[in-house]
């Protein structure tokens, strides 16, 4: 477990809730795992500066605790909190689909067709 | 089940599943991916779950269940209907129910990622209850729940080849794709065994198949068996892989009719031989085919009769009027009696629940009444060919069966219409004699193997007491039958009394005869009697005569001082009477 203190003030886009629970699922310290750390450390910090948990739960050490959050991927950034719980799998590299998918970021106008055009191509 | 143990052959993982072994040649391969597919409904996830649910009671091997779909509490809701108890099973550590939930609207994905979450979950479960089956239902979940689909399908790979190295044996199910067996491609993973489900609609009646479309290294049955979901699992009846390999009886039953076996050289039918009874409409078919069960349960032996024409209390009401009574020995258990309609089921399945029944029943003689019943069920030729199964398996059982078979009006009949008559060892055809204006039953018996049968045609008389066969009676215009029957029995009983008449009256005759020539001889007798008598009393009073005679002379020869002659009595009358005239 890391909690990252802020170090400048961020603007949010949108109003966020005290405390931010993270959990991040990842299968030993392999690079991908790393990376995801890391992207989500400066993401966090950039975004909620002091208002932010970061848990990281290595699998390997405690692989009963896969099936309470349906983890399948990893590495799998599980938001506890605020509620509703949401997921983002991979290495976080692209910070605004971190954002997006942390509800950091207000939806595009037409969110469905941007991510279609986006899978396809 | 060591590998050591059989270096050289593929170890195999019996499924328990009744039929399924047999059709793979001992189970599943042990420690590989099996793939199971089929389109929606036909029974994937069911028999997936068989298949964990009996490697943990019947064969001691502990199984994961992981469900892609449903979760755990729907699972053990849905498979409860078939007795399984996967509460007790989870609760047992036999059996580990995890539930993987994939929605891709629930999730963001961006940059790299792995599947090995999942390698983790499994390997969890695998190791906590020391799982050696696993069952992924179905896997698919996995395309359609992740974006990057080249991510998926490398993970796949890695997934079953690390399964494989865990040694547990896999089936993974996958939905039947368009002219694919699966909509993902999963064929390309699994290269040891690929079984397919099918559930197919022809003429409104829905039968299941199952087919093992490929089995490395191993031999299979290469057909498309039917199978049942039935209260206790699944059944596979793998009838088309029958052998003629049975061996023929010498014993004979009787047919239940007195001279019906002695048209059959005296004994009846040959146990475990089929035989076939055909005739028009009320001929009387039933009839004759009840009066053999009700003789096969009066034996003491168990019957098993399905109908697809009459309810089985119907059958017993109308056996009841000509003297049959079937109830007694339904309730001993005896007699069992099955209808159902011909087009609540495909053929194949038709056939699938009567060897289930017959298995189950265990009886000597089965009677399916008629088999023209199945007609609606399929061509001509599938169901000759799924006869021709169901008497083989029927006789490598050493189960003695009767068919009747309906001759529809105005069709030749010595032919059936699913023409088997070549399948069946004795055939006994009803037909109609109309004659004189009325319609009377006979019988014949078309053949009958390796037995002298008679030839005859027999009048066939059904009686409130049973089934009659009565002589034969040829007329001046052929067979006699019927009132012209009986009025010919009627004219010989009589030529029979006036036979008897003419035979008393001689006899009175003789006896007159008798008595008279008696009387003569009594007479003539008498008369000879009565002579004897007077010649009997000439020759007393002769011999008076003669003494008085002699008396006289020597009377006299004392008078005249004669000599005394010695021993004159003993002297000839003739010399006597010399003597005195000398």
């Amino acid at each position: 477990m890391k909690t990252a203190t802020p170090s400048h003030e961020a603007k949010p886009a949108v109003p966020v809730p005290r405390a931010w629970e993270l959990r991040l699922y990842v299968a030993g310290p392999t690079p991908k795992s790393l990376t995801a750390f890391r992207n989500l450390e400066k993401i966090c910090e950039e975004h909620l500066a002091g208002r932010y948990q970061i848990e990281v739960i290595d699998l390997l050490k405690n692989p009963q605790l896969a099936q309470g959050d349906q983890i399948l991927a990893v590495p799998t950034l599980v938001r506890k909190l605020p509620a509703p719980i949401r997921k983002i799998i991979g290495t976080l590299s692209n910070t605004e689909r971190v954002l997006i998918g942390l509800d950091l970021r207000p939806h595009d106008p037409e969110p469905f067709t941007a991510r279609k055009g986006e899978r396809n191509g | 089940m060591k590998r050591s143990a059989a270096p050289r052959t593929l170890r195999k993982s019996p499924t328990g599943i009744r039929g399924l072994d047999e059709i793979t040649g001992g189970g599943l391969p042990a420690g590989r991916p099996t793939l199971l597919c089929g389109g929606a409904g036909c029974g994937k996830t069911l028999l997936a779950m068989e298949f964990l649910v009996r490697g943990a009671t019947e064969f001691g091997e502990p199984g994961v269940f992981i469900a892609f779909e449903e979760t755990g509490k729907e699972l053990t809701e849905n498979v409860a209907s078939l007795g399984f108890d996967l509460n007790a099973l989870v609760a047992s550590k036999k059996l580990l129910l995890d539930y993987v939930y994939v929605d891709r609207s629930e999730f963001e994905e961006t940059g790299e990622y792995d599947l090995e979450g999942l390698f983790i979950r499994l390997g969890y479960a695998i190791d906590s209850i020391k799982a050696k089956r696993v069952v992924l239902d179905t896997i698919e979940g996995l395309f359609a729940g992740l974006p990057n689909q080249g991510i998926v399908r490398a993970e796949l790979r890695r997934l079953f080849r690390w399964l494989k190295e865990k040694g547990v044996t896999v089936v993974m199910t996958g939905e039947r794709g368009d002219g694919t067996l699966t909509r993902y491609g999963l064929e390309e993973y699994v290269s040891d065994c690929v079984i397919s489900l099918d559930h197919r609609v022809v003429d409104q009646v829905t039968t299941r198949r199952i087919r093992v479309v490929k089995y490395r290294g191993t031999t299979h049955g290469t057909n498309e068996y039917p199978f049942l979901i039935e209260k206790d699992g699944i059944s596979i009846w793998p009838i088309t892989s029958v052998q003629v390999e049975h061996t023929a009886s010498h014993e004979r039953i009787p047919t239940g009719i007195e001279r019906l076996d002695t048209m059959l050289s005296g004994k009846g039918f040959y146990r475990g031989s089929s035989i076939l009874l055909s005739g028009t409409a009320g001929t009387g078919k039933t009839s004759v085919a009840a009066t053999f069960a009700e003789a096969t349960c009066r034996r003491g032996e168990r019957c098993l009769y399905f109908s697809f024409e009459e309810s089985p209390s119907q059958i017993m009401r109308n056996m009841g009027t000509i003297g049959l009574n079937l109830q007694q020995w339904v309730s001993k258990g005896r007699l069992e009696l099955q209808t159902v309609r011909p087009f609540s089921f495909g053929l194949e399945t038709h056939l699938a629940r009567k060897i289930q029944s017959i298995t189950e029943f265990a009886p000597q003689v089965v009677i399916i009444d008629p088999i023209s019943g199945l007609d609606t069920t399929g061509t001509p030729l599938e169901i000759k060919a799924a006869l021709m199964r169901l008497l083989d398996w029927l006789k490598l059982k050493g189960i003695t069966t009767m068919l009747t078979d309906l001759t529809m009006g105005g069709s030749a009949l010595e032919r059936t219409d699913a023409a088997i008559s070549s399948l069946v060892d004795t055939w006994l055809v009803l037909r109609d004699l109309e004659t004189n204006g009325e319609r009377n039953r006979g019988l014949h018996i078309l053949k009958s193997r390796a037995m002298g049968h008679s030839n005859q045609v027999r009048e066939f008389v059904v009686t409130d007491t049973g089934i009659r066969l009565t002589d034969v009676y040829i007329g001046p215009s052929g067979m006699l039958t019927g009132s012209a029957r009986v009025s010919q029995e009627a004219r010989e009983r009589a030529e029979r009394v006036s036979l008897n008449e003419e035979a008393e009256r001689q006899q009175l005759a003789l006896e007159c005869k008798r008595a008279a020539l008696e009387g003569q001889i009594a007479a003539l007798r008498a008369e000879f009697s009565a002579e004897e008598t007077i010649i009997a009393r000439t020759f007393s009073q002769d011999k008076l005569r003669e003494a008085s005679l002699a008396l006289d002379q020597a009377e006299m020869g004392r008078s005249r001082k004669r000599d005394i002659v010695k021993s004159i009595a003993s002297r000839s009358r003739r010399n006597v009477t010399g003597g005195a005239l000398s």
